[in-house]
């Protein structure tokens, strides 16, 4: 008798782990006025040092801020339910995904009235077309650090990535996405394709050049860089930027076959007991000083107008961190590619295992 | 009231293994029949496609070299391992200590940070090379980080003292005398290692391979720190499942996979290991 109890205690547990719990949603007063904590979750390095104490001491708000370095790791963490975050900061796609799997809530334009900051070029972006669930917080693109003591020649051009004069010298970004770009923007092709022929193409490409790569990383790479021990990477433009205080030699280009735009937007979760002071705090950083001390702290660039005016001169003169209008066309955002990302899976798969 | 006392001090482990080990694993198992959705949600409709993807060549192949490479660190340290919990056993009790002790010590630091400290070692103008370099070993440097050479580094590196330790334990109980009359009875020390010393200690080699082998298998970290992500192992293509591809479903059913294959090792190894522990008297006469 008492067994069968265990069995059935167990098998609750099971059903219940297994469904998620997912907990009732009464409105929580958070919803209607400014509550006394902010749960913040971006990622590492992405805010400037007097951002929060400045925040809490003028809403007298206490905000606990936690970090995580990939969009995956944001995602899973949600996805297992009640992951008690105010404020999320996810990129593009994600925002995408995290909208088709209906775990974020609108945003209410109402309470965040320094949206008129953002720049007409972030807003509406493909990935949330109506600003429904996001705000841009910052943004960057992805293209080449070269080390411009050890190369020479044309180093606008994904195709050095191919140069055999490099042969271990060089990395590539570690995930599906990105790191298939290289050889689709060759090819000519959209970094958001969906074709299996185009995939297949790129994905031979990325073998052919895999020889030549020292290693695929998307975070070790900035100290191989600094160290010499890796001269070309493909990478992130703040990331490289910051390589490139420590070390003048490396610089970073957007190669003209085009690369990608990313942009990590501030997101109220689904299920946030504190939405009205993550209103605030979003409009709080939304203003011009605030956000002009963010992207002066980080490297990363601002999609805030209004900021401009305060936002270090040598990063907004930097052709990689603010693309002419000419170089932007060439760029573009990335999106979440649905049933397709079994196949960037599977090719990515295939070009590891040779 | 009997068997309620036998139950209830059964209960904790029953419950703790309940919750923490058999609620998770059948969770996963459930999942390994589901399906993945456009945005990587789980779609719960029955599905056996999971398992049947996982024989496809690319994915059978990373597990096959998975479990090649798990089998060099696991020999490896086989090999280096008997010696050193060997000599430690023949110290005296304070020095035995020590030893021992300084064989746990890398445990109190980060796993990753020990890893990281690896890629210093390694690297092109690292420690390794500028060593063998300016002793005039080397002309040209190593290229050793991020090949598989690295991954099994450090996979030797950190799973050794699961090896030592359960050896050290055999040996340590080990009658002395069994050796020295072995001797006297004309053995060489070959034999009386061969016959005496390896048969007696066999419980300690199996559970020290155990120990090693499986999280040797489901290794991810090293082979794409010190790897340099250019191969996968098996661990990494069910972290990549889990994570990247949101193909919770696929990495599920890669997880049984992988606990299956070890499962059976293990029934193999342990029968393997008790039979001829058995028969070694019998072989003799």
């Amino acid at each position: 008798m008492k067994i069968t109890r265990l069995y059935f205690a167990l098998f609750s547990i099971a059903v219940i782990t297994a469904t998620g719990c997912s907990g009732g949603s009464s409105t929580p007063a958070g919803d209607q006025e400014i509550t006394p904590n902010l749960n913040f979750y971006n990622w590492s390095y992405y805010i400037a040092d007097q951002t929060i104490p400045e925040f809490q001491q003028e809403f007298d708000v206490r905000v606990r801020y936690d970090n995580y370095s990939s969009n995956n790791e944001l995602l899973a963490k949600l996805q297992a339910g009640a992951s008690g975050y105010d404020l999320i900061v996810p990129s593009d796609y994600m925002v995408q995904i995290m909208t088709q799997l209906n775990l974020l809530q609108p945003l209410r334009p109402e309470n965040i009235p320094n949206l008129v900051n953002i720049d007409p070029r972030f807003r509406n972006l493909p990935f949330d077309p109506e600003n429904t669930y996001s705000i841009p917080y910052q943004w960057g693109t992805t293209g080449l650090a070269i080390n411009t003591r050890y190369v020479t020649g044309e180093t606008d051009t994904w195709e050095i990535l191919w140069d055999a004069r490099y042969r271990g010298r060089i990395s590539v970004l570690d995930d599906m996405r990105s790191g298939l770009v290289p050889a689709l923007k060759r090819l000519g092709y959209s970094v958001n394709t969906r074709d299996e022929n185009e995939l297949r193409q790129a994905r031979d490409l990325m073998i052919e050049q895999k020889p030549l790569v020292r290693t695929y990383s998307s975070e070790t790479y900035m100290d191989l860089l600094k160290s010499g021990d890796i001269w070309i990477a493909q990478g992130w433009s703040g990331d490289i930027y910051q390589v490139s205080k420590e070390n003048p030699d490396i610089v970073f280009v957007i190669p003209r076959e085009g690369s990608y735009v990313w942009v990590d937007n501030l997101v109220i979760p689904n299920g946030a007991r504190n939405r009205t002071t993550a209103e605030a705090f979003i409009n709080f950083v939304l203003r011009a000083d605030q956000s002009a001390a963010i992207t002066n702290y980080t490297g990363y660039s601002s999609p805030n107008r209004a900021a401009f005016p305060l936002i270090r001169r040598e990063l907004l003169e930097d052709p990689g961190m603010y693309p002419t209008d000419e170089v932007m066309q060439r760029l573009e955002f990335m999106v979440d590619v649905g049933t397709a990302t079994s196949l960037y899976n599977r090719m990515w798969s295939e070009i590891k295992a040779r | 009231m009997t068997t309620y006392r036998k139950y209830s001090t059964l209960a904790p482990p029953a419950l703790w293994l309940g919750v923490f080990f058999v609620v998770p694993l059948l969770v996963i198992f459930v999942y390994s029949f589901f399906q993945r959705g456009d945005y990587g949600e789980i779609i719960y409709a029955f599905t056996l496609d999971n398992y049947l993807r996982a024989m496809d060549p690319l994915y059978a192949g990373t597990l096959i070299a998975s479990v090649r490479i798990a089998l060099i660190a696991t020999v490896l340290c086989l090999i280096l391992g008997y010696p050193l919990a060997w000599y430690i056993a023949r110290q005296t009790p304070s020095l035995k200590k020590i030893l021992l002790a300084l064989l746990i010590i890398p445990f109190w630091t980060n796993f990753l940070v020990r890893t990281y400290a690896w890629i210093f070692i390694l690297r092109t103008e690292g420690l390794l090379n500028n060593t063998l370099l300016s002793l005039g070993i080397i002309d040209a440097p190593l290229e050793i980080l991020f090949t598989q050479t690295a991954v099994i580094i450090g996979l030797v590196y950190t799973y050794l003292p699961f090896m030592v330790l359960p050896i050290y334990v055999s040996i340590e109980k080990l009658d002395r005398a069994l050796f020295d009359a072995s001797r006297d009875l004309g053995a060489t020390a070959w034999q009386s290692f061969r016959r005496v010393m390896l048969p007696l200690t066999r419980p300690g080699i199996i559970s020290g391979s155990i120990l090693v082998f499986v999280p040797c298998l489901g290794a991810y970290i090293t082979p794409d720190l010190l790897g340099g992500a250019k191969s996968l192992m098996v661990g990494n293509l069910i972290q990549i499942q889990f994570l990247a591809a949101r193909d919770w479903p696929f990495g599920a059913a890669l997880s049984f996979i992988v606990m299956a294959i070890v499962l059976v090792l293990l029934l193999v190894y342990a029968r393997w290991g008790t039979i001829n522990v058995q028969s070694e008297p019998g072989d003799s006469t």
